[in-house]
């Protein structure tokens, strides 16, 4: 009996406690698949509560800007600074503010009557404001003098200006109105105006990556591009209705986006402008303003319905709304440098700042929670599709207004299909062809 | 310090090359070839003899990284989530996403191979040389060969009130005992310190475990109890009577239990809701147990028949006809593989419990056996009357001995092996006896999923966590990862999809499985075999009237008209 080698399991208890009390416990851990029983729905039931915990965390509204005595008419954010924002109301005012301790840093009334469009020169020491009055004024951005109050330069345009925005690197800028105007800095005079037999623009912006490049909405329908170096605008796609705005695609230099008065917002591919390459619905009422994350993925859009959306730009259904019991029309948005907040300017002279991801939690995170938070991610993305999941993750809880008209635009969108539908159940076969979405909106692309 | 930069380690060590001098001619010359890492010199332009011993050296020298260790692919099965989906995704974009997620998988599968270089503990093991049997090691040898702690893991309770049952806390730390005539015992059976002991007054039929040591269920005479550890009764659940066998079903929450009439409940035990109640028309029986691995209770009843149930169909869910005499004993293997049943034709039977045809193993044994029970690492335990038998190793091979075999001059009651530990607990007509099997129980446990040194804080935590992911009772299904696969729709559903859409006018489809009476009846039969000769018939005239036509067609040569070859009639072709 010698010979008899036996081992049975026995463990050390000091091996598996710990040794003091301010020791944290010993863990070990086994990843055996036959010791992790029921994989698949402990997974499902974790995604579950995570998606539900998400809804519960959906704060999203951080907090208001408030002092202007008129509506909010325009806003720009400083070009490095991230706690600097301009904001231009229907009084003539401009308002500078410090966003991290939500108080207002200067105010001075700027034109009379609106401020049309404000926009920061790259460096961001200066910013220059269109309004009614015919007027484009440059100012210094920080005050050390008393002299700095006043404007640094004030040109005088010949018509109505209504848009403004800065080339990304030379000391140009294009104002629009009549027509589309370059201006440089240093000169009073318009370098180049573009022509293209309109009435009027209303939205001009130049693209930050392909930097010669700049686009402008008319009040003719249609979005026209120009390039800065040549003498004629580009092209004109005329859409069914007009567009109010226009925000270029930070990471891809030839997708921008408008936010049509119809209710869509239309996202252009500029080498292709026959069709959109995607159209983004949701909004039920017109929307006014559109603005890209610096990543490119998302944006937001304002809209006439007293909402804020929040878009993903390869899909056409938005990914979340911001609403607020007091907060009226919606006249501007931005979304922050740092990809984190949404601001939005509205009607009722508040400027309200948002969570760009309306769960997410402010401040540092501990890496526990960290990498809580990052496994709750994947499980909600690998069980996105279950019917309960999507469920909780999709419903979003909307004010009676916008329910009634979603309501009233589904019935209305049907009844055009089942229309259709019948008619091309009643023709010849092929007499009433399907078109898609996207072909239906774009009136006609000129050269 | 610049000397030493310079020296590299494919530079040859100088005392070497002298030692290599001495030794060899003077009249060689000797090359010492600088050579940069990964260069490869061919054969065919050796210079010299010595050239090749200086490569020997420099390779010996050379600290190579030669990436990861390669891992054994038995281990990387072992923790593999299945084949990958592979081909056949035909869009570039998906299947440029399917193989990035796919990628993440096989790095997981392989970080937890790698991880097991972690495991501390080792398994238990019985080496008794060569031409001995394990058999002849009897618990008092085992005494003898292990250290103290272990040895007094083998103990014997001597108790006299009735037959006992015993089970093992999910950690393995506790344990409860129930006698026959109402003897109730919880204890930590380690460190051997009492939790209660009473007397309920009343006949025991099972005991369990809830999914804490602190709460107890107790099948008396005529309802269920829960007790908790102290001994109070919390809770009278009348709506559950007479109750035979019970199971907790530790991630749902659910105590599943069968009555004398046959009726099966299951309980959630967070909220005190009864999630299913039915008659499984079974007739009474007590042999129960519980699959592990999808959470289905598994019943054998005295027609030999073994059923799988969940608490939301009330059908079984699986049938398997497993003896022609009455079932004594069923267990399930904790991967949810393997099945062992046994009825009182003394024949124990293994089957693949995932696919139901044909039993895998069929052992005949001295007497019927009284319970089956699988151990962490898969060895059988099979209650013969007063012995225990532990088979290792007899599902996928047949055994042709026992690994060990026990003794006792008392009658079996149950027996469960000791999660995490290499003990089995056995329940018998005069108490209670704990033997020590090596090499049965899982040496490392997971300290999140049950932890045998689990403090009373890590327990409250672990409670509140297990509550948060208790899994609904609907999704107790044999295929415990259906709910990962994808949900096709059936054709009923897509009508009814259609039809939801106001504008489009739905097909008039009857879904209505058509009888499929084809051959089932001796007329259809007939009818059939008549058609297949008929047709065949046919097919062989065709072809044979293909092929005449064939030779006809070349024989005779059209003449031709020209532009009036298309008044010419044609021949009218036969089918």
């Amino acid at each position: 009996m010698s010979k008899v080698k036996i081992k049975v399991i026995s463990r050390n208890p000091d091996d598996y406690l710990r040794a003091t009390k301010k020791d944290i416990h010993k863990l070990p851990r086994n990843y055996d698949p036959s010791l992790h029983p029921m994989e698949a729905p402990r997974e499902y039931v974790r995604a579950l509560n995570a998606v539900k915990l998400e809804r519960v965390f959906a704060k999203p509204f951080i907090g208001n800007l408030d002092g202007h005595r008129d509506g909010v008419s325009s806003m720009a954010k400083h070009p490095s600074r991230l706690a600097v924002l301009a904001s231009g109301a229907f009084d003539g005012e401009i308002r500078l503010w410090d966003l991290a301790v939500r108080k207002c840093t200067r105010n001075f009334v700027a034109h009379e009557g609106w401020v049309r469009a404000i926009c920061y020169t790259p460096n961001g020491d200066t910013f220059t404001s269109v309004g009614d009055d015919k007027t484009i004024k440059t100012w210094k951005s920080e005050i050390q003098l008393s002299d700095d109050e006043e404007p640094v330069n004030t040109l005088l345009s010949m018509s109505v200006v209504s848009g403004v925005t800065h080339h990304r690197s030379k000391p140009i800028f294009a104002t629009c109105g009549e027509h589309c105007q370059l201006w440089e800095n240093t000169r009073n005079e318009p370098i180049k105006v573009f022509k293209w037999g309109v009435d009027s623009l209303h939205h001009v912006a130049f693209n930050q990556v392909e930097t010669n490049l700049l686009a402008s909405c008319a009040s003719d329908r249609s979005i026209i591009l120009y390039d800065c170096r040549e003498s004629g605008p580009l092209r004109k796609v005329v859409l069914e209705l007009r567009s109010n705005a226009l925000s270029w695609n930070p990471m891809e230099a030839f997708i921008f986006t408008v936010a049509n008065e119809d209710y869509n917002l239309y996202t252009f591919d500029v080498r292709k402008l026959k069709y959109p390459v995607n159209i983004h619905m949701d909004h039920t009422s017109a929307v006014i303003d559109v603005d890209y994350s610096p990543t490119g993925r998302e944006f937001v859009a304002g809209s006439y319905d007293k909402t804020v959306r929040i878009f993903e730009s390869l899909k056409g259904h938005s990914r979340d709304v911001y609403h607020t019991k007091r907060m009226q029309r919606l006249t501007c948005v931005k979304w922050s440098l740092d990809n984190k907040y949404i601001l939005s300017g509205s009607d009722e002279m508040n400027i309200r700042l948002w969570k760009a991801k309306a769960s997410e939690k402010l401040g540092v995170l501990k890496p526990r929670e960290r990498t809580a938070l990052n496994y709750a991610d994947a499980l909600k993305d690998k069980f996105a599709n279950h019917p309960q999941i999507r469920r909780i993750a999709r419903h979003r809880h909307v004010p009676k207004h916008v329910y009634n008209s979603q309501k009233e635009l589904k019935t209305i969108k049907e009844k055009a299909k089942r229309k259709e539908a019948n008619r091309r159940a009643h023709s010849k076969p092929g007499a009433v062809p399907h078109v898609p979405e996207r072909r239906k909106h774009v009136v006609k692309e000129d050269e | 310090m610049k000397v030493r930069k310079e020296k590299r380690y494919y530079d040859v060590d100088e005392k070497n090359t002298q030692d290599t001098k001495s030794e060899k001619n003077d009249n060689v010359q000797i090359f010492n070839i600088k050579i940069k890492p990964g260069y490869k010199v061919k054969p065919s332009q050796s210079f010299n003899k010595n050239y090749k011993t200086n490569r020997d050296e420099i390779k010996k020298n050379k600290k190579i990284f030669r990436g990861k260790a390669p891992i054994n692919k038995k281990k990387l099965e072992q923790y593999s989530r299945g084949e990958g989906i592979g081909k056949g995704v035909r869009h570039p974009l998906h299947a440029a996403k399917l193989k990035k997620k796919e990628r993440k998988h096989n790095y997981a599968e392989e970080e937890a191979a790698r991880a097991e270089i972690l495991l501390t503990e080792e398994t238990g093991f019985l080496d008794v040389g060569e031409n001995r049997k394990t058999t002849a090691i009897t618990q008092s040898i085992i005494a003898n060969n292990v250290d103290i702690a272990a040895a007094t893991k083998i103990f014997d309770l001597k108790l006299d009130f009735g037959s006992y049952r015993a089970k093992y806390s999910r950690n393995g730390r506790h344990l409860l005992l129930g006698g026959k005539r109402g003897h109730l015992a919880a204890f930590d059976w380690v460190t051997k310190k009492l939790h209660c002991e009473i007397n309920v007054m009343e006949s025991i039929h099972d005991i369990s475990w809830l999914h804490i040591e602190t709460m107890l269920a107790v099948a008396q005479k005529e309802w269920l109890y829960i007790y908790d550890n102290t001994g109070t009764e919390i809770h009278c659940l009348k709506n559950m009577d007479k109750i035979l066998r019970m199971e907790f079903l530790p991630y749902h929450f659910l105590l599943a239990a069968v009555n004398e009439y046959g009726f099966m409940t299951w309980l959630d035990v967070s909220i005190g809701q009864v999630v299913g109640h039915y008659n499984n028309r079974c007739g009474r029986t007590s042999v129960m147990t519980q699959n592990p691995y999808n959470a289905t209770i598994c019943l054998g009843n005295s027609k030999g028949v073994v059923s799988l149930w969940s608490p939301t169909v009330k059908e079984p869910l699986a049938k398997i006809l497993c003896h022609k005499t009455p079932l004594t004993a069923v267990a399930v293997d904790n991967r949810g593989m393997y099945m062992a049943t046994s009825g009182v034709d003394r024949s124990m039977k293994i089957w693949d419990i995932r696919n139901l045809d044909g039993p895998l193993q069929d052992y005949r044994l001295r007497s019927a056996p009284v319970e089956l029970e699988f151990s962490q690492k898969d060895m059988l335990a099979v209650g013969l009357g007063e012995v225990v038998e532990v088979y290792n190793d007899c599902c996928s091979k047949t055994a042709s001995r026992p690994y060990l075999r026990h003794r006792m001059s008392k009658s079996i009651n149950n027996f469960k092996f000791c999660p995490y530990e290499d003990v089995l607990g056995i329940g018998t007509s005069g108490g209670f006896t704990s033997i020590i099997v090596p090499g049965s129980g899982e040496p490392n446990f997971d300290a999140l999923e049950s932890n045998p040194f689990q403090t009373k804080k890590q327990r409250k935590e672990a409670e509140v966590k297990a509550l948060l992911e208790k899994i609904p009772a609907e999704l107790i299904t044999l295929n415990p990862f259906e709910v990962t696969e994808v949900d096709v729709p059936t054709m009923q559903e897509q009508m009814e999809a259609k039809k939801k859409l106001l504008y489009l006018k739905p097909k008039k489809v009857d879904t209505t499985p058509r009888r499929k009476n084809k051959g089932k009846t001796n007329i259809a039969r007939k009818k059939i075999i008549k058609d297949t000769t008929r047709k065949e018939f046919i097919a062989q005239a065709i072809k044979a009237q293909k092929m005449l036509d064939l030779s006809e067609k070349q024989t005779t040569p059209q003449q031709s008209f020209g532009v009036l070859d298309r008044f010419v009639s044609k021949p009218k072709s036969r089918k």
